[in-house]
């Protein structure tokens, strides 16, 4: 109804001058006062973890809202719905967002199974779906998806890494991977594959748990029988740390390399005991706000800042607090770099030209940068190894594929 | 060959996880012939409230007793409150309120208590806490958890066996009608059968916790091979529970390692399991119920 | 004159949103339909014939996937999907159904379980991957309405959902009431009385079984064809589960129970997130356990009783002979023969 009448009275006045009925027209979801913007992420069911993410979003717009809003004084009404981490209701709740409530484009969509249900029907209908949410690779495809956006470095980016690290510091190593059964465990043992090129047969074990598992014991046994001496875990937070101790429990020391998704001091390291983690390797972009060397980093600050105003009481070890204030600035950079026109065209153009934005969570050296061709905003990760006490950055930021 | 016997001493590991909670199970099948699917999450819940004490300073033993107080509560007032209104409603409803419990109590944990993961303390660990015990395949806690366990067996086998309340609340659920009529207050045994229940969840979700870490979603999976625990040592039977435990700890373990691969070994102890079923119809150690016509 | 009323006012009700609804509502009662098929089937299996099944998700995934594989890797349309996901539930069903056999009450309830546990597992198989997908999925496209008919494809699916749907309930309908529906409940509510009677229970459960999954299978075929994305986290446990209180919720045993099923199912998850971002599993629980708290034996259930109420009572202000004779035919405990012709008449 209201689209009708929009288009309707956009038609008659067109003709004259450019009116703001006109512009409403070539703009949808957008108004004078405000910019409606979509997102769908796990608040219930067995992702709602993830729903921090969303979270952090919703107070990040509220700040921005309140400092006087973007793109010649609107407001961001941002309308934050739950899938559930379901496909089906990811795409009902999408097919609302942009055919009901008339958004903008869709913004920081969590999940790869998700996600990946709504692809064809967003770039179908031409609405960006800016920043998803997940590691995947396939997120940065502009000439198939050119309205389909990711904002992380990839997992297979990140395994690529470490499969030059290990090439490079042992190469007679006997690798064991350790992955969760899902596009996000085996993009890791894809990565490392592909980095190990010809040297694929270093991996001599590969194996697998559900997150149903209640533990993975049988499967640290599993690598340990093998006589793996390096051992990577793509896994999420739970097991990474179960891992940790479970390999110091066996007395069995392997060079422990973990994949960034399990690196908070936070939820991993301190729950599994920090000495157990000593000599864990991993890559990092983001700065962890449960490590002690970030106490008193201006960029941190201004994340506790946004957290004591913002986000009072929720539970400030969160890694994903940090994660959703990150992503959400980079939005906040793109809308202000529309200036005033806020079509979603001009807002895909603009998300692919951000020229090196420095961001306060970053990484010192990590830098969001898009292009025309380059759909990966972040693409450089720097290694790092567990002292005991903080993770000790080493090497220089490496940009991957 | 070593690599066996590691993998049959993990099983037995967390075989002793899932024989904990299938206790709960069929503690609560025997004092009311449900089986209550919300059973992990309230134990969840049971020991985020016990860390929450201990966080408030209190010493390990008084939380958790005072944990297990407080599960009790929470049982009897959910049986009272929920489901008594409900006698007369249909079976399949009841299970549509476990539903509803199940769904409220996880995302109560997360709200509440938050999705990070948590250490819990372990009451049977030394100063050092890990290394060398048994090669550190089954660690001090685990062994500690698992005579947790079979006291608790023993309790509730003597409890069941020996005392006059133990046969009142068989009786309750057996046979409500006739209970009444001899004198025993059916609407309480049941009610005493849920705070039981509740508080060896809780007793158990505190003794998992130090395992596996304290997240929201800790007992989603564990629920499901406690069930399949309980059912293969047969539900009505809480020695049955423990073997059943272990048996599938072995059989996911082993059969994860060695014959189909760790994604598919839940599938595989499932098969075991419906398996056994189809041949023991009742469980392993079940009996078979005649009834009357 | 009633009697056609009453279908006639429904099935306007049930057209009317191709007229009103936009295209994205049309979308969410074809999911709704697709749901109702499916709680239809398990009603079936657990409502009509007590075997309880907490497994149906399993039947609703594989349904979902064998029509995405065959329209994605073999080309087959659409419509040509259904028949076979149909035919294959079926086959799936009897192969479950056997062992259910023996199992009675909670065994069985874990054992169907353990199938919707296992089935997503299965899909994410690496062996499977060239059909399934593996994690990743199937992305298909939407069909569009056939005969240059000037609707949207919302608009056909929903109106080609509804005409399954149609033809499932009818036959559902038929099912019950007749002479294999009495058998099913008379196992239900007496297997040895009724094994005695000459009821082949074995047959009548295998068989039951294999409908159930049949009509599931169908739901998630129209599920899969209408959300054009099939990957193993669409069909987690909880869908089982939510089917399963679906179910409760509607009314056991009732034909017109899992259409109110679908409506929960499909739109309280919605209602419970606008609700609460904090804790939108708790609110939709609290939802789930107040229906039941009030309407214990479903919606279908209160539906029934109010209605019994109210022309009671409107017979009780007119009392002239011909209704008090259909009230007493219709007391509330009928001897068996005038019950059946309550039934029939």
């Amino acid at each position: 109804m209201l689209d009708r009448r929009t288009l309707l009275q956009g038609t008659l006045l067109a003709a004259a001058l450019p009116s703001p009925a006109a512009l409403a027209a070539a703009m949808p979801g957008v108004t004078k006062r405000t910019i409606k913007i979509g997102n769908t992420i796990p608040y219930s069911g067995p992702g709602s973890a993830y729903g921090a993410i969303g979270r952090a979003d919703i107070a990040y717009f509220k700040m921005v809202n309140e400092k006087g809003g973007i793109g010649g004084g609107r407001k961001i009404d941002f309308i934050s719905v739950d899938d559930g981490y379901s496909p089906p209701r990811t795409v009902e709740e999408t097919r609302k967002l942009v055919e009901a409530d008339g958004v903008s484009f869709i913004f920081n969509g969590l999940g790869t199974p998700t996600q990946s249900a709504v692809r064809k029907y967003m770039n179908a209908r031409r609405v960006p779906q800016l920043f998803v949410s997940t590691g995947a690779d396939k997120w940065g495809d502009p000439k198939h998806f050119p309205w389909t956006m990711g904002w992380q470095p990839s997992y297979r980016t990140e395994a690529q890494i470490y499969a030059k690290y290990i090439l490079q510091a042992k190469p007679e190593a006997k690798i064991g991977v350790l992955y969760q059964n899902d596009d996000f465990g085996k993009d890791y043992v894809t990565g490392l594959k592909e980095g190990l090129g010809g040297k694929k047969t270093m991996i001599v074990k590969e194996v697998s748990y559900e997150t149903t598992d209640p533990t993975i014991d049988s499967q640290a046994v599993s690598l340990q029988s093998a006589g793996c001496d390096t051992v990577l875990t793509a896994a999420i937070p739970k097991f990474a740390a179960q891992m940790i101790r479970k390999m110091a429990d066996m007395n069995y020391k392997p060079l422990h390399i973990m994949s960034n998704v399990s690196i908070s001091v936070g939820s991993v390291i301190q729950p599994a005991g920090p000495q157990n983690a000593i000599g864990m390797i991993s890559a990092a972009y983001l700065k962890d706000n449960t490590d002690p060397q970030w106490k008193s980093d201006p960029g941190m600050n201004q994340w506790r800042a946004f957290m004591t105003k913002y986000m009072p009481g929720a539970d400030i070890n969160e890694a994903n607090h940090v994660y959703g204030f990150g992503v959400s600035m980079t939005m906040e950079h793109v809308l202000r770099q529309c200036g005033t026109d806020l079509s979603r065209a001009n807002i895909m153009k603009q998300a692919a030209s951000i020229d090196a934005l420095d961001l306060p969570v970053l990484l010192p050296g990590i830098k969001v940068a898009t292009s025309a061709t380059n759909f990966h905003p972040i693409r450089s990760m720097q290694l790092e190894h567990w002292t005991g006490s903080a993770w000790q950055l080493f090497g220089t930021v490496i940009s991957g594929a | 060959m070593a690599g066996l016997l590691h993998q049959i001493l993990s099983g037995l590991a967390s075989g002793g996880i899932y024989a904990s909670v299938a206790l709960a199970l069929v503690m609560i099948y025997q004092a009311t012939h449900h089986v209550n699917f919300a059973q992990g999450e309230m134990a969840t819940f049971s020991t985020f409230i016990a860390l929450a004490l201990i966080h408030a300073g209190l010493p390990y033993w008084i939380a958790f007793f005072a944990t297990v107080v407080i599960s009790f509560a929470i049982g009897v007032a959910i049986e009272r409150l929920l489901l008594r209104p409900m006698a007369d409603a249909p079976v399949l409803s009841s299970v549509g309120v476990f539903i509803g419990l199940l769904l409220i109590f996880n995302a109560c944990s997360g709200w509440f208590f938050g999705y990070t993961i948590k250490r819990f303390p372990s009451p049977f660990e030394g100063s050092g806490g890990h290394g060398g015990f048994l090669g550190g395949y089954v660690s001090p806690h685990e062994l500690g958890s698992t005579a947790v366990t079979l006291v608790m067996l023993l309790g509730v086998y003597l409890f069941f066996r020996h005392t006059r309340l133990g046969l009142a609340m068989r009786a309750a659920a057996y046979n409500p009608v006739s209970s009444r009529l001899v004198g025993i207050r059916v609407g309480w045994m049941l009610a005493l059968g849920w705070g039981l229940a509740a508080a060896i969840g809780a007793v158990a979700g505190m003794m998992i916790a130090p395992i596996v870490f304290l997240d929201p979603n800790m007992m989603g999976g564990i629920l499901l091979y406690a069930f399949a625990a309980a059912l293969l040592g047969g539900i009505a039977n809480p020695l049955g529970a423990v073997i059943g435990g272990f048996a599938v700890g072995i059989i996911e373990n082993v059969g994860g390692a060695y014959i189909v691969g760790p994604e598919l070994k839940l599938t595989l102890a499932l098969a075991v399991i419906a398996a056994v079923l189809v041949i023991k119809p009742s469980g392993l150690l079940g009996r078979t119920v005649v009834g009357r016509v | 004159m009633r009697r056609a009323l009453l279908p006639l006012l429904g099935a306007l009700v049930l057209l009317a949103p191709v007229a009103f609804a936009s295209d994205y509502h049309l979308f969410q009662l074809t999911l709704a339909v697709a749901y109702a098929i499916a709680i239809l089937g398990l009603n079936l299996v657990s409502g009509y014939n007590g075997q309880v099944s907490l497994g149906h998700g399993a039947f609703y995934a594989i349904g979902a996937y064998l029509s995405a594989v065959l329209m994605n890797n073999y080309g087959v349309p659409y419509w040509a999907t259904i028949p076979v996901s149909a035919l294959v539930c079926a086959a799936f069903g009897f192969a479950v159904g056997l062992p259910a056999l023996r199992l009675g009450g909670l065994y069985l309830a874990l054992v169907t379980f353990a199938l919707a546990v296992a089935v997503p597992q299965v899909l994410k198989v690496n062996a499977l991957g060239p059909w399934t997908g593996g994690a990743q999925g199937i992305v298909l496209d939407k069909p569009d309405a056939p005969f240059g008919l000037p609707i949207s494809s919302d608009q056909w699916l929903y109106l080609f959902s509804l005409a399954i749907a149609a033809v499932l309930f009818l036959l559902a309908r038929n099912l019950v009431r007749g002479r294999i529906g009495r058998a099913m409940m008379a196992v239900r509510d007496h297997a040895l009385a009724a094994e005695a009677m000459g009821v082949p229970i074995a047959m009548l459960k295998t068989r039951t079984f294999a409908i159930s999954a049949m009509y599931t299978g169908i739901a998630g075929a129209i599920g899969a064809i209408a959300v054009a994305f099939v990957a193993p986290d669409s069909f987690d446990v909880f869908l089982s589960i939510y089917l399963f209180a679906g179910l409760v919720v509607g009314g056991v045993g009732s034909l017109l129970g899992p259409v109110f099923g679908a409506l929960f199912v499909q739109f309280i998850p919605n209602l419970a997130q606008s609700v609460s971002k904090s804790a939108p599993g708790a609110v939709y629980g609290v939802i789930l356990i107040a229906f039941l708290y009030f309407m214990p034996d479903g919606v279908a259930g209160a539906l029934h009783r109010g209605v019994a109420a109210w022309t009671q009572r409107r017979a009780a202000s007119l009392p002239d002979e011909e209704t008090r004779g259909a009230l007493a035919a219709d007391a509330p405990i009928p001897t068996p023969s005038e019950g059946g012709k309550a039934r029939v008449g």
